[in-house]
């Protein structure tokens, strides 16, 4: 609006001046002689700024909105993988699906987004709002569909080949009808949580990180939101990206009182979980927040 | 050719010449060298545009594969941007102009300047190569991983080529900034200059900054392709974001590259055709210097949906907008310019008036785009093509046309036709608007950019801009047919000073002797004493006076 006017102003000034002050012979043979002026100068360069502060503090306020999820609210999690070239999804209840992405209304939906290959971006037009998906990384968007029906989602960042394919729908349903559909698991297909728990038995997390006993690990119920003190001295609240850093490079940051010779004594996970498995292990751990018994 | 080729004294006289040109080391020769060459890679980048338009004027894969079409404008970039955008105003304009400007006899090194145009050949030559056998399907932008791991294109023999033409620009720049400092006549004080050696000046230190972390950038893509040592690619270690991070720290500078030098020339321009002194002077040099330092803190505007920090983007948000502040103080100044002026529309003033217009439309859409919640939405989509396309299209090609026009007579010696300059200018500014406007639309709805293939509820807009660009296309042939044409036959002679505009370049013969002037000439007062200028000399075609 602002900068639509803005443009009409500089058009209309420029017509106005241009018809005003054409040549013609004998009325001005020549241009006035107008040095400049330094309050105009100034005035303008004040003028703009604020306005263009102004704007900045609109989009910026905007912006951190999308930044989390709003609190309190339940939160339904996605994991969205972006590969040449084709879109997979896996709902936390477990379904999986490609190229369509089914969302209950009036619930946050919250994607979690990696890529198996190159940079691709998830981009909903009409939610307005896009992320880009990396390899190697996970990165986080959020929003709520509030009235049922299709949305087209598309590829936002070049990748290659088949980029303008890398096309979907999403299908926005009333979260009953979300809910009954989820719970046509197809064979193969489980709960997160439940998957999760089986990577962390597979992969013998548990062998240190056994719930009660303390020592040789420290336990990982409750841990989102908690205060973790390091080796170094440093701390910091838990949360997803801690998690995420915890399992792939555990030296990162040790926890203070666990460091043998300087690192940890974990190995690390990295390239040993597939994209799926670790989104699993993480949702699982997070589900373990309320669990009672947490030691200390 | 062929005649002279005929006899044998024709012949040697025809390799007589050629050789003088490829040995020259006159810097209006070199820049008429420059001129060819970045005329030619225009010629086939716009080709290749017209190509990408014909297939977007249809929903499905029409003319060309995607595979094609992924090619088509990776190219259509790469030529743009580097042998045509960036070089365009500085080497040619810049080239011939600055030492006549500041009553030099020729730039301080003119062995760096030939060899800097055989770099760019060779450069060129490269990429064209690179084109022919298969082209790069990586976009101008090589986002790693893609360009350094995936891609199967000629990804290492167009690297090599922006590579030399990034060579090129470093001479270009070193050799500019010397001259304006050692080689000003006296009395030619730094708050006398034009403008447009101003402007100059500015863009030559971000060529001689910016440029090497290009250089740098294109090195380690080339390493991780062919080496394999992982650099950006996760799969071996890389960081994907890094790369991103320095290729936009040169290429976000690299757009005022292309756009400062055309302010140099509106500047110029209009002052002499609205007789009037430049309203601000100081603030537009000023402004002009602001605008170079600040472009270096903004490059993460273009990564805030990566990945990279909520803070990071706050702080780039923060920093786009306070390089938009001195950009809109020129705006202001140019028109402040025309107030009170004694305007005529010659070809010169009309592209500058449509420059104006358009680099404001440019101007105003990136603040739109340094919003950071609007730009989750539009970051890469086709509003931030018809974005950039404004300001490079609209505003430097304009300014780029503008400068020829106003310099041609003094160039060669002759005067264009003035009635086709206008309708070429007018055909360009419709055109123009025609082929972008439907784009601002097509990417607020949600098109993503870079896609051969797309929805049918864009297909009703994609037409009008597929239309709007055959406009443009015929846009463009009139000012070369009117430029041309001034070149033979009995073409009208332009004497030394046809516009009556101030500034040393005008007071030596046109075209101008090898040594520019012929006694040194001093100067006494500021840049743009209109109003005791000599009067302009109405050509044939011209209607007013
Ligand atoms: C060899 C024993 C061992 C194994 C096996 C092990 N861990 Fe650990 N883990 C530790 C130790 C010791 C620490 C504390 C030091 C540190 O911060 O790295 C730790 C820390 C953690 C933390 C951070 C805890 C905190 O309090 O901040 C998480 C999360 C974690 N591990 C998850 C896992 C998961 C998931 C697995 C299985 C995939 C696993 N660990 C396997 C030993 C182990
Ligand atoms: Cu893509
Ligand atoms: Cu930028």
């Amino acid at each position: 609006m602002v900068v639509g006017l803005a443009t009409l102003g500089v058009f209309a000034t420029m017509g106005y001046f241009v018809w005003r002050y054409r040549y013609r012979p004998g009325v001005n043979e020549t241009g006035r002689d107008v040095p400049g002026s330094t309050r105009l100068e100034v005035g303008w360069t004040i003028a703009t700024t604020v306005v263009f502060g102004g704007i900045f503090a609109l989009g910026a306020a905007g912006f951190a909105e999308r930044q989390h999820v709003p609190a309190g609210r339940d939160v339904e999690d996605v994991l969205v993988v972006g590969k040449q070239w084709m879109w997979k999804f896996q709902h936390g209840g477990g379904r999986r699906e490609i190229a369509v992405l089914h969302v209950p209304v009036g619930r946050v939906v919250r994607l979690s987004l990696t890529s198996e290959d190159v940079i691709h971006s998830f981009y909903v037009p009409a939610f307005r709002v896009k992320q880009d998906a990396l390899p190697g990384r996970t990165t986080t968007l959020w929003f709520e569909a509030t009235t049922p029906g299709t949305y087209p989602f598309a590829c936002a960042e070049y990748c290659g080949g088949e980029h303008s394919r890398m096309v979907g729908q999403i299908v926005a349903m009333p979260a009953e009808a979300y809910d009954a559909w989820l719970e046509h698991r197809e064979p193969g297909e489980m709960p997160l949580a439940a998957a999760g728990r089986e990577v962390f038995a597979r992969h013998d997390c548990a062998t240190c990180h056994d719930t009660h006993a303390n020592k040789p690990a420290p336990p990982l119920e409750g841990l989102v939101g908690r205060r973790r003190v390091f080796e170094d001295g440093a701390a910091l609240v838990a949360d997803e990206a801690y998690l995420r850093e915890s399992v792939l490079e555990p030296s990162a940051r040790v926890v203070a009182g666990y460091a043998v010779a300087g690192r940890s004594p974990m190995p690390s996970y990295a390239g040993v979980l597939t994209n799926e498995e670790l989104f699993e292990l993480l949702y699982y751990l997070r589900t373990l927040k309320d669990a009672t018994g947490v030691s200390r | 050719m062929n005649t002279t080729a005929r006899t044998p004294s024709g012949a040697h006289r025809f390799w007589g010449t050629l050789r003088a040109w490829l040995t020259t080391k006159d810097h209006k020769k070199i820049a008429v060298l420059y001129l060819l060459t970045i005329t030619l890679f225009f010629v086939i980048g716009g080709v290749i545009a017209t190509i990408m338009r014909i297939e977007l004027a249809g929903p499905g894969e029409d003319v060309v594969s995607a595979e094609a079409y992924n090619r088509l404008f990776s190219l259509h970039g790469v030529i743009m941007v580097w042998f045509f955008l960036i070089p365009a105003v500085p080497t040619v304009l810049g080239n011939y102009l600055i030492p006549l400007m500041i009553g030099a006899p020729d730039l301080a090194f003119p062995r760096l300047n030939l060899a800097s145009w055989y770099v760019f050949v060779a450069g060129g030559a490269l990429t064209l190569v690179a084109m022919v056998t298969g082209g790069v399907d990586t976009g101008w932008t090589f986002y790693t991983p893609y360009s350094s791991t995936f891609s199967q294109s000629h990804v290492v023999l167009t690297v090599c080529g922006i590579f030399l033409a990034g060579v090129s620009s470093i001479f270009t720049g070193l050799n500019f900034i010397v001259t304006i400092h050692k080689l000003r006549a006296p009395g030619l004080t730094w708050f006398r200059l034009p403008l447009f050696v101003w402007t100059h000046y500015a863009t030559s230190i971000i060529l001689v900054l910016a440029t090497p972390v290009l250089g740098m950038t294109l090195l380690l893509v080339l390493i991780e392709h062919a080496v394999g040592i992982g650099i950006f690619d996760p799969a071996y270690g890389g960081d994907p974001l890094l790369f991103q991070h320095f290729f936009w720290f040169y290429s976000h500078p690299a757009v005022y590259v292309m756009i400062l030098p055309g302010m140099g020339v509106v500047s110029e321009v209009i002052c002499c055709f609205s007789r009037r002194r430049i309203f601000g002077y100081r603030f537009i040099a000023w402004a002009t210097l602001a605008i170079a330092v600040f472009g270096f803190l903004v490059w993460g505007h273009h990564m805030f949906v990566s990945g990279q920090s909520y803070l990071a983007s706050l702080v780039f948000s923060v920093l786009s907008y306070l390089v938009a502040v001195p950009s809109a103080i020129k705006v202001f100044n140019w028109l402040a310019t025309l107030y009170g002026g004694a305007i005529r529309l010659d070809t010169p003033m009309l592209y500058v008036l449509g420059f104006i217009g358009l680099f404001t439309v440019g101007g105003v859409t990136g603040v739109v785009l340094a919003t950071l919640a609007v730009d989750v939405h539009l970051h890469d989509t086709y509003f931030v093509v018809a974005h950039f396309h404004t300001i490079m299209v609209g505003g430097m090609v304009m300014a780029y046309l503008a400068g020829l026009h106003f310099w041609w007579p003094k160039m060669t010696g002759r005067r264009y036709d003035e009635r086709l300059g206008r309708l070429g200018a007018v055909l360009v500014f419709v055109g123009f608007l025609l082929t972008f406007l439907p784009q601002f639309i097509l990417g607020y709805q949600g098109l993503p950019r870079r896609v051969a293939t797309y929805d049918e509820r864009f297909h009703l807009l994609q037409v009008m801009s597929s239309a709007g660009a055959s406009v443009l296309a015929l846009g463009y042939l009139v000012p070369a047919v009117a430029l041309v044409k001034s070149l033979f036959g009995k073409a009208e002679p332009a004497g030394r000073n046809p516009w009556g505009a101030t500034g040393l370049e005008w007071q030596t013969t046109s075209p101008p002797p090898a040594e520019n002037f012929l006694a040194q000439p001093v100067v006494t007062g500021d840049a743009y004493d209109y109003p005791n200028a000599p009067a302009p000399v109405a050509a044939r075609g011209g209607a007013h006076g």
